[in-house]
C-alpha cells in the first residue's frame, strides 16, 4: 500500500518491495513475511474450523446421520493436526516476524533469506497433510496424538505422507526458532539490556528454545514410526519386542512443552495489552519473566501427567503429580500480576482489551481444570472424557486464539495505517466469547458424567450438553468470518493511524509511523 | 386450544428432539459405588471448591477494577508496579494450597496400587471393538459385544434407554470381594473404565496392567473404551453386573459347564447347513466391523470376502489367514480367540455366503488338526 518504491534518485533497488507474485515468493522482508504466515495460519484457522463444524454437526444428536466413524476420526485428527502446527503456531510466528524488529528496534529479522524459507516450507506441508484427504484409505484417523500402534501397525497408507509434514513442518518451526532467537540475541537497540526486553521479546526467547529443544524429538518419534511402518523395524510392536508405552513417552516429552508453545507469546502479548490499556505500567515486570522460565523449565518434567492410566509405577505418578501441581504456582503469579496491572488503572475496552481481559478469565478457568487433571487419582475419572476436551480447548481457543486476536487488533494500526471498524470488532468479540463459552463450558459437565472424547456417537444422557456444545460451536465458526471482514475492510482503508494509536501503549514499535517503513529501523534507536 | 398447542409443541419437540426426553442435565462427577470411586469423588469435590474461592477472589479483584477503574468514569490511573512483599505472598500461598492437596491424592493413589490380596482375578483383553474376559482360575472365558443394533445407530429404529452402554455377556463380579482385573489388549490400545468404580486402566498390547475394585451394591455397572482405538472406538462398552456371592457361584459352574459342552461340539459331526447357522452368528459378532455384513469390506484397508480369491479357491490359505491374522494389517490371528466349531462355521459361512457358493466346508476337526500340525 503506501508502503511502495520511492523514486529518489539515490534510493537503490533495495527500497522497496518487488511487483507482483515474485515480491510473496522471494521477499526477505519480515513484514511481508509475517504477513504471509498470518494469512496462511488464518486460512488453516477456517480450514480447521470446517472440520470441527463437522464434528459437531455430527455430534448435534445422539446415532450416526452424517459422517461415518473412519471419516469422525479423520476430522478429529485433521482439526488437531491443523488447529495446532497450521494455524496457532505459524500465526505467532507470524506475529514474531512483524514485531519483533519493530520492538527491539532492528531492521528485519536477523536470516532473512532463512525466514523465507521456513515460510514457504510450510503451505508445501500443509499440501501434503489435507492431500491426505483425498488418498485411497483415507487421512490419518488416530488423534493428533497418533499413538502407536493405532498409527503404525494399524495406520491407514497415507501415514507416510503425514510423517513427512511433520518432518517439514519441523524443519521449518526450528528454522523459525533459530531466526527468533539470533535476532534478539544479536540485533537489540544499544541500552536494551535482557531485563529491559519487552515481554513479547522475552516470552518468543524462551518460546524459540523450547521450540529447538523439542521439535527434533517430534521428528524422532515420527521417525521411528516411519521405521515400523516401511522398514520393518518394532519400536513400538510389543511383538517385535517394542513399546507402545515408549511411543507415549516420547511423544509427550514434545507434547507438554509444545502447549507453552502455543501459549507462552500469548502471555508477553498480553502483558502489552492490559497495560496499554489499564493506562499503567505492567506489575512485576521481574517476576513475569521468572515465571515464564520457570513455566518453560517444568515443562520438560511433567509430560507422563497425560500417561497417568497407562500404568506407570506409583513412585512415577507421585513425582509427575507432583511437578505438575507446581506448574500452577508460576501460572498464578502470571494470573495475579495481570490483575494488579488493571487494579486501580484507568481502563478502558477497546477490542484487544476484551480478548485480553477475556484471556486472562478464561484461561484461568482452564488452568483451574488442569490443576483438577494434574491430581492423579482424579484423573483417573477425567482422563480421555470430555472434560480433557474442555480443558485444552479452554486454554487454547480464549487462550492461544484470542491473544492472537488481541495482538491483531492491537497492531492492525500500526500494521496497515489505518484503524479498524471497532463496533465490528466488539461484535466478533462478544460473538466469540459467548459462543466458545457456549461451545466448549457443557464438555466439562460431559467429561464429569462420563462422555468419553473421540467419540462420533453417544448414550443418550449425553444428548441435551452436546446439543448445547454444538450451537455454541457453529456460532463460534461463524463469527470468524466476521474477523475476515474486519481485517480486509481496515486494509482497504478507513480512519488514518496515528504512530501511537493506543494513549497508554509503549514501545519502540509505536515511535515509528503507522505504516512503518518497509524497512524497520535503519539506525538504530537510543534505549535509555 | 391448549391442549392442542401443547400436543402440537411436544410433538414438534418430539420430532426435533428425540433425545432430549431421555436426556439428563447431569453436571457433576457421581461419586459412585467403590471406597475408590467415592475417595476420587471427595478428591474432586475439595479441588473443585479450592478453584472456585481462588476464582472469586481474583475474578471479584478484577471485576471491581473494572467496574471502578474505568477512564470512562475519569478514573486515574496509579503508578505502582511492583511490591516484593505481595509477590512473595502470592508465591507462597498457593504452593502451601498445593501441599495440602497432595497429602490427600498421595494416600488415595497408595491406595489404588494396592491390588495384593485378591480374591478373584480375571484378565480384561482389548480387542478392535470388543472386550474379552478371562476368569483366570475358573478356566473360562467370553467376549463382550455391543447390544446395540445399526438399526439404532442408523436412526432407523427408536434408541433403547441404554443405547451404546449395552453388552450381550456382561462382566459378572461377586459383591463385597476384592477383584483383581489384569488389563491388556491384542492390538491396539484401549482403556477400560467404569466410572462407578472409579477404576480406568490402559489396556496395552504387549503389557498386563493391574488395577482392582471392590463393590458392595449388587447392579449393573456401565461404562465405555476411553482411548481412541479405531473406527469402532465409540461402540466398545463396557458392562458389568455385580451379584451376589451365591448367584456369582452359581454362574461360574454354569459358565464352567458351557465351555465343557463347547470343547465337545468339536468332536461332533457338523453339516454345512448347521455350519452355516453358527457361521453367520459368530461373522456378525466377529468380522463384520470390518468385513462387513454383506461380505464387501472397505477396501483397502478391509478387502472384500465376496469374490475374494482366497475365499473361493484355495482352502489352505482361507484357514492360515483366519487362524493366524496378516502381519502388519489390522487382520488379527483368530486361532486363539474363536473355538475350532466357530473358526470352521465362519470360514464354512464366507465361502458359501454372500453369492460366493462354493459348497465346500471345513469341519471343526479339520480346523482343530490344522491347528496342531504346525
Amino acid at each position: 500500500m503506501s508502503a511502495v518504491a520511492d523514486t529518489h534518485a539515490q534510493d537503490h533497488h533495495h527500497h522497496g518491495p518487488a511487483k507482483g507474485f515474485s515480491r510473496w515468493l522471494l521477499t526477505t522482508n519480515h513484514k511481508d513475511i509475517g504477513t504471509m504466515y498470518l494469512i496462511f495460519s488464518f486460512a488453516m484457522f477456517l480450514l480447521g474450523g470446517t472440520m470441527a463444524m463437522v464434528i459437531r454437526a455430527e455430534l448435534f444428536q445422539p446415532g450416526l446421520q452424517i459422517v461415518e466413524p473412519e471419516f469422525f476420526n479423520q476430522m478429529t485428527t485433521m482439526h488437531g493436526l491443523i488447529m495446532v502446527f497450521g494455524a496457532v503456531m505459524p500465526a505467532f510466528v507470524g506475529l514474531a516476524n512483524w514485531m519483533l524488529p519493530l520492538m527491539i528496534g532492528a531492521p528485519d529479522m536477523a536470516l532473512p533469506r532463512m525466514n523465507n524459507w521456513s515460510f514457504w516450507l510450510l503451505p508445501c506441508a500443509f499440501l501434503i497433510l489435507v492431500s491426505t484427504l483425498f488418498m485411497s484409505g483415507g487421512a490419518p484417523n488416530f488423534g493428533w496424538t497418533f499413538y502407536a500402534p493405532l498409527s503404525t501397525t494399524y495406520g491407514p497408507p497415507s501415514t507416510t505422507f503425514f510423517i513427512f509434514a511433520v518432518h517439514i513442518m519441523g524443519i521449518s518451526s526450528i528454522m523459525g526458532a533459530i531466526n527468533v532467537i539470533a535476532t534478539i540475541l544479536n540485533l537489540r537497540a544499544p541500552g536494551m539490556t535482557l531485563m529491559k526486553m519487552p515481554l513479547f521479546v522475552w516470552t518468543w526467547l524462551i518460546t524459540a528454545f523450547l521450540l529447538i529443544a523439542v521439535m527434533p524429538v517430534l521428528a524422532g518419534v515420527v521417525t521411528m514410526m516411519l521405521m515400523d511402518i516401511n522398514f520393518g523395524t518394532s519400536f513400538f510392536d510389543a511383538s517385535g519386542g517394542g513399546d507402545p508405552v515408549l511411543f507415549q513417552h516420547v511423544f509427550w516429552f514434545f507434547g507438554h512443552p509444545e502447549v507453552y508453545i502455543m501459549i507462552l507469546p500469548a502471555f508477553g502479548a498480553v502483558s502489552h495489552i492490559i497495560p496499554a490499556f489499564s493506562r499503567k505500567p505492567l506489575f512485576g515486570y521481574a517476576s513475569m519473566v521468572y515465571a515464564v522460565g520457570a513455566i518453560a523449565l517444568l515443562s520438560f518434567v511433567v509430560w507422563a501427567h497425560h500417561m497417568f492410566t497407562v500404568g506407570i509405577p506409583i513412585a512415577g505418578q507421585l513425582f509427575f503429580m507432583y511437578a505438575t501441581m507446581l506448574i500452577a504456582v508460576p501460572t498464578g503469579v502470571k494470573v495475579f500480576n495481570w490483575v494488579a496491572t488493571m487494579f486501580r488503572g484507568a481502563l478502558s475496552f477497546e477490542a484487544p482489551m476484551l480478548f485480553a481481559v477475556a484471556f486472562v478469565i478464561l484461561f484461568t478457568i482452564g488452568g483451574f481444570s488442569g490443576l483438577m487433571l494434574a491430581i492423579a487419582p482424579a484423573d483417573f475419572q477425567y482422563h480421555d472424557t470430555y472434560f480433557v476436551v474442555a480443558h485444552f480447548h479452554y486454554v487454547l481457543v480464549p487462550g492461544a486464539i484470542f491473544g492472537i486476536f488481541a495482538s491483531a487488533y492491537f497492531w492492525l494500526p500500526k500494521w496497515t495505517g489505518h484503524m479498524y471498524d471497532e463496533t465490528l470488532a466488539k461484535t466478533h468479540f462478544w460473538l466469540s466469547f459467548i459462543g466458545m463459552n457456549l461451545a466448549f463450558f457443557p464438555m466439562h459437565f460431559l467429561g464429569l458424567a462420563g462422555m468419553p472424547r473421540r467419540i462420533p456417537d453417544y448414550a443418550l444422557q449425553f444428548a441435551d450438553f452436546n446439543m448445547v456444545s454444538s450451537i455454541g460451536a457453529f456460532m463460534f465458526g461463524a463469527t470468524q468470518l466476521l474477523f475476515l471482514l474486519i481485517v480486509v475492510k481496515c486494509v482497504k482503508g478507513g480512519e488514518k493511524a496515528a504512530a501511537k494509536p493506543w494513549d497508554g501503549a509503549e514501545g519502540l514499535e509505536w515511535t515509528l509511523p503507522s505504516p512503518p517503513p518497509y524497512h524497520s529501523f535503519t539506525t538504530p534507536p537510543e534505549v535509555k | 386450544m391448549r391442549v392442542h398447542a401443547k400436543r402440537a409443541g411436544a410433538l414438534l419437540g418430539g420430532l426435533l428432539f428425540p433425545a432430549w426426553s431421555m436426556a439428563d442435565w447431569t453436571l457433576n462427577m457421581a461419586p459412585g459405588v467403590t471406597g475408590t470411586s467415592n475417595e476420587i469423588f471427595s478428591l474432586h469435590m475439595t479441588i473443585l471448591w479450592i478453584c472456585v474461592v481462588i476464582g472469586i477472589v481474583v475474578f471479584g479483584v478484577m471485576f471491581w477494577s473494572i467496574f471502578a477503574h474505568r477512564k470512562s468514569q475519569g478514573h486515574k490511573p496509579a503508578n505502582f508496579h511492583e511490591n516484593t512483599v505481595v509477590e512473595i505472598l502470592w508465591t507462597i500461598i498457593p504452593f502451601v494450597i498445593l501441599v495440602i492437596m497432595a497429602i490427600p491424592a498421595t494416600a488415595t493413589l497408595v491406595d489404588m496400587y494396592d491390588t495384593a490380596e485378591s480374591d478373584v482375578d480375571i484378565k480384561v483383553t482389548g480387542y478392535q471393538w470388543r472386550w474379552k474376559y478371562d476368569y483366570l482360575d475358573e478356566e473360562f472365558g467370553y467376549f463382550s459385544n455391543l447390544a446395540t443394533s445399526k438399526d439404532e445407530i442408523y436412526n432407523r429404529l427408536d434408541k433403547s434407554e441404554n443405547y451404546l452402554l449395552d453388552v450381550d455377556n456382561p462382566l459378572v463380579i461377586p459383591v463385597g470381594k476384592k477383584v483383581r482385573l489384569l488389563v491388556t489388549a491384542n492390538d491396539v490400545i484401549h482403556s477400560w473404565w467404569v466410572p462407578a468404580f472409579g477404576v480406568k486402566k490402559d489396556a496395552i498390547p504387549g503389557f498386563i496392567n493391574e488395577t482392582w475394585t471392590r463393590v458392595d451394591e449388587p447392579g449393573i455397572y456401565r461404562g465405555q473404551c476411553t482411548e481412541l482405538c479405531g473406527k469402532d472406538h465409540g461402540f466398545m462398552p463396557v458392562v458389568v453386573k455385580a451379584v451376589p456371592e451365591a448367584e456369582y457361584n452359581e454362574w461360574v459352574a454354569e459358565q464352567q459347564a458351557a465351555a465343557e459342552r463347547e470343547r465337545e461340539l468339536t468332536e461332533k459331526d457338523w453339516t454345512l447347513e448347521e455350519l452355516m447357522e453358527r457361521g453367520e452368528q459368530t461373522y456378525a459378532t466377529t468380522c463384520a466391523a470390518c468385513h462387513q455384513a454383506d461380505g464387501s469390506g472397505a477396501p483397502p484397508a478391509f478387502p472384500a470376502l465376496k469374490g475374494s480369491q482366497v475365499v473361493l479357491e484355495d482352502m489352505d490359505a482361507h484357514l492360515d489367514i483366519v487362524v493366524n491374522g496378516v502381519s502388519g494389517t489390522a487382520m488379527q490371528a483368530f486361532g486363539g480367540q474363536l473355538s475350532e466349531v466357530d473358526l470352521a462355521a465362519v470360514i464354512t459361512y464366507e465361502r458359501n455366503a454372500w453369492g460366493n457358493n462354493t459348497g465346500e466346508m471345513v469341519t471343526p476337526k479339520e480346523v482343530f488338526e490344522y491347528k496342531n500340525q504346525e
